[in-house]
């Protein structure tokens, strides 16, 4: 019997597995929508379609499977647009769906027309252009296969209206045939052993980990290789939760904010071993002066990653996972004690910033704010942060155990992420405990989703770390522009009262003492929290390598803090 | 100069993806040609790019992540031959014809149209030669002139040839190294 598009989409997505779709409907996907109704599908209505592709991203991180996104045209389209870019740049595999115009009308400028492969050609994996029923379901199995092999991405299907509407066979093919795509990578016998050469050599070794232990499921042969060889292990701001923070080999963040033995740490090695990440420039800082004394190692499932920033020494091209299972049984056992006790050594006081017992001087600070939550919710949460000083206090102050806990725009920094990605990591994982973590600047790009929070009610937390200003970027201007405040000064409306609006339990926190009782509060409440916590305005990250500026150049934590208790 | 020769799927917007992707990392496009090769689903694109090694090997690996590319051959490490066709129109008056048409021989290039004040000449060849005639030409006055850009291929049996479809499937980069 012949399906219509719309029908052998939806045919196709459950086939795919999808249970649950984040979308808005209009004109040029109606026939799909009309379709819908037939299919066991939960459809997410959104906000705002930026929404939809963040919540689809946040799903897919936090399930580890494929988040699907659906608009219409147009409009629809183009606001995608900053999802799809925010998945590309952190390796989320999202499939996105919009509606197109009738086939005999691209090209005219018709109504709600816009040309969204062309727009989207730079930041996604792949598109498709569908203007035939019969070509859906081949498209659509393409098109997850290709979001989550390899190296994982976004894939948008841009779908005619003929082609949702006319008829065809449903044809699900048995696996896509994809010419020119070759996702599966193995590294080359002689580079392995070099590389062991390497590990085998080394005096001061430290392992980089990325974004790529999540995505190739590579956390327990991790932990098994950096045991073995006595490696400790700096992380990226995506690869936190890849590696228990309690762990002694964990160093901790690296970075421009990272902490000052970690950089110090990659600045004094001798082997850098880069597993799935790639040599950001918010984490080398200055490329001419990064780890000067340190040969490279570099896996990596992307060859275009290798060498493209820092020189590999050696490159190993290929699945992290198991890359590391073919290096384990033959890495021997080392003796670090020396290179560790040193980098112990660094650490000083430092490594005890036990925030939680200073005295309470009567200011609130985020990094109260963020260490209680972590307290309070055992480090077990999924914490999905916006982008932004909040972001750096939550990488530094929440410790994550556990992969995929901690969900937030690494590479493109988008800004109103957090709330719609962690409407997508509750549908994905319903069982778990969902924290929202955002800036007062960035909640209020998105915030329009709490409608979404209301109308499915969902169940989350959400903590606004509110300081009145565009705090990093203020924190740049104290820095770098003599505290000249261009345009970060930001007035906001009473958070708790907008939250009551969607039918939400709101508090407004200021003081230290009611921190835990709102966190406990929130905790206990069946649905969404949101707490507006009024912290210190003009509170700063450190430490901070400036931009550009060489790794091992960072700016301290000036001893005023210790006073005010944001740091110790 | 670093000259590419990719094989891509003959499909709507492949040209653009191969564009954008030279464009938005930061690379110069020299010249590019697109055309058929021997396989119907199959063309050829001949890029040239203005780069230096550790480039050429970035821009090789960029290419080999889209879709539709099937193959990517780094011409300039190999011995390749690469040609340039040019139609260059010449001013002439019945002085000069003579001289131009004299020179034309020279260069084993053709005149394939006369008017009363002109003349259009066709040659093909390396840069080097294409580039020696308009030299020679332009005291007569170059009218108008269009150039193909480079097209190249491998000497002898080489690895850009595709006899079906499925050789092209076939090729395994699989003995690349990824060290310096």
């Amino acid at each position: 019997m012949k399906k219509t598009g719309g029908q052998i989409l939806w045919e196709s997505l459950v086939r795919e597995g999808v249970t649950c779709v984040f979308g808005y409907p209009g004109g040029a996907i109606l026939p799909a929508y009309d379709a819908m109704l037939d299919y066991p599908i939960r459809h997410v209505l959104v906000r705002h379609e930026q929404g939809a592709t963040h919540m689809a991203d946040g799903y897919a991180r936090a399930s580890g499977g494929v988040g699907v996104a659906i608009a219409t045209s147009g409009p629809g389209a183009t606001n995608m647009v900053t999802g799809i870019a925010t998945a590309m740049m952190d390796s989320v595999p999202i499939v996105c769906i919009t509606g197109q115009v009738g086939s005999k009308l691209i090209g005219s400028d018709a109504f709600q027309e816009t040309d969204i492969t062309g727009i989207t050609l730079p930041v996604t994996k792949h598109n498709y252009l569908v203007t035939r029923a019969d070509e859906v379901a081949r498209v659509v199995r393409e098109a997850f296969y290709v979001a989550r092999s390899g190296r994982p991405g976004p894939v948008l299907i841009d779908i005619t209206k003929d082609a949702q509407q006319s008829l065809a066979e449903f044809v699900w093919p048995d696996e896509p045939k994809l010419r020119g795509y070759r996702p599966a990578h193995r590294p080359l016998e002689r580079e392995v052993e070099h590389a062991l050469d390497l590990i085998h050599s080394a005096k001061r070794p430290v392992i980089l980990a990325g974004h790529g232990i999540m995505v190739s499921g590579a956390m327990t042969v991790v932990r098994q290789f950096a045991e073995r060889t006595n490696i400790p292990i700096a992380m990226t701001l995506l690869g936190i939760g890849g590696f228990p923070a309690s762990h002694p080999l964990n160093l901790g963040m690296m970075g421009m904010h990272g902490e000052a033995w970690v950089n110090t740490a990659i600045q004094e090695a001798d082997l850098l071993l880069a597993f799935g990440m790639r040599f950001d420039d918010r984490v080398t800082g200055n490329l001419k002066t990064y780890a000067p004394t340190a040969k490279k190692i570099h896996i990596d499932i992307d060859p275009a990653e290798i060498n493209k920033n820092v020189r590999a020494d050696v490159g190993l091209v290929g699945d992290l996972r198991e890359t590391l299972e073919e290096l384990l049984p033959r890495v021997e056992a080392c003796d670090r004690g020396e290179w560790l006790s040193y980098i112990g050594g660094l650490k000083g006081d430092a490594a005890v910033r036990d925030i939680q017992n200073l005295p309470d001087n009567g200011h609130l600070y985020a990094a109260h704010v963020i260490n209680d939550i972590w307290r309070e919710t055992d480090g077990k949460a999924i914490v999905v942060t916006d982008v932004g000083q909040h972001q750096m206090w939550e990488a530094q102050y929440y410790k994550h155990e556990d992969p995929r806990s901690l969900i937030t725009s690494g590479g493109l920094g988008t800004m109103g992420f957090a709330l719609p990605a962690a409407i997508g990591a509750k549908l994905a994982r319903p069982d778990a405990e969902v924290w929202v973590v955002a800036g007062d600047g960035g909640f209020q790009m998105t915030l329009a989703e709490l409608g979404t929070i209301m109308q499915e009610g969902i169940d989350i937390n959400v903590a606004i770390i509110n300081n009145g200003y565009l705090g990093m970027v203020r924190q740049w201007q104290e820095f770098f522009y003599e505290r000249r405040y261009a345009a970060t000064p930001l007035v906001s409306p009473d958070f708790a009262k907008l939250a009551e609006a969607y039918g939400l339990k709101a508090m407004h926190v200021s003081t230290r003492a009611e921190v835990v009782p709102s966190v406990q509060a929130a905790r206990a409440h069946r649905g969404t929290v949101v707490i507006d916590f009024h912290v210190e305005q003009e509170d700063s990250v450190y430490p901070m390598v400036p931009a550009g500026n060489d790794l091992h150049n960072m700016i301290r934590r000036p001893s005023a803090i210790v006073e005010t208790g944001a740091d110790a | 100069m670093n000259t590419f020769v990719v094989l891509v799927e003959n499909v709507p917007g492949v040209l653009t993806r191969v564009a954008s992707l030279v464009r938005r990392r930061g690379f110069n496009i020299e010249s590019l040609t697109v055309g058929h090769t021997e396989t119907d689903e199959v063309s050829r694109m001949t890029i040239v790019i203005d780069t230096d090694d550790l480039g050429a090997r970035r821009v090789e690996a960029h290419l080999y992540k889209l879709l539709n590319v099937l193959r990517v051959d780094h011409i300039s490490a190999q011995t390749a031959v690469l040609r340039d066709l040019a139609l260059i129109k010449v001013s002439a008056t019945p002085e000069t014809r003579a001289q131009i048409m004299q020179l034309t021989q020279v260069f084993r290039a053709r005149v394939v149209d006369v008017s009363p004040t002109s003349l259009m000449i066709e040659t093909t060849g390396t840069e080097d030669k294409v580039d020696s005639l308009i030299e020679v030409l332009r005291p007569y006055g170059i009218l108008e002139m269009a150039r193909t850009g480079r097209v190249a291929m491998a000497r002898g049996t080489g690895p850009t040839r595709t006899q079906t479809y499925e050789d092209v499937e076939a090729t395994e980069d699989s003995n690349v190294s990824y060290s310096v």
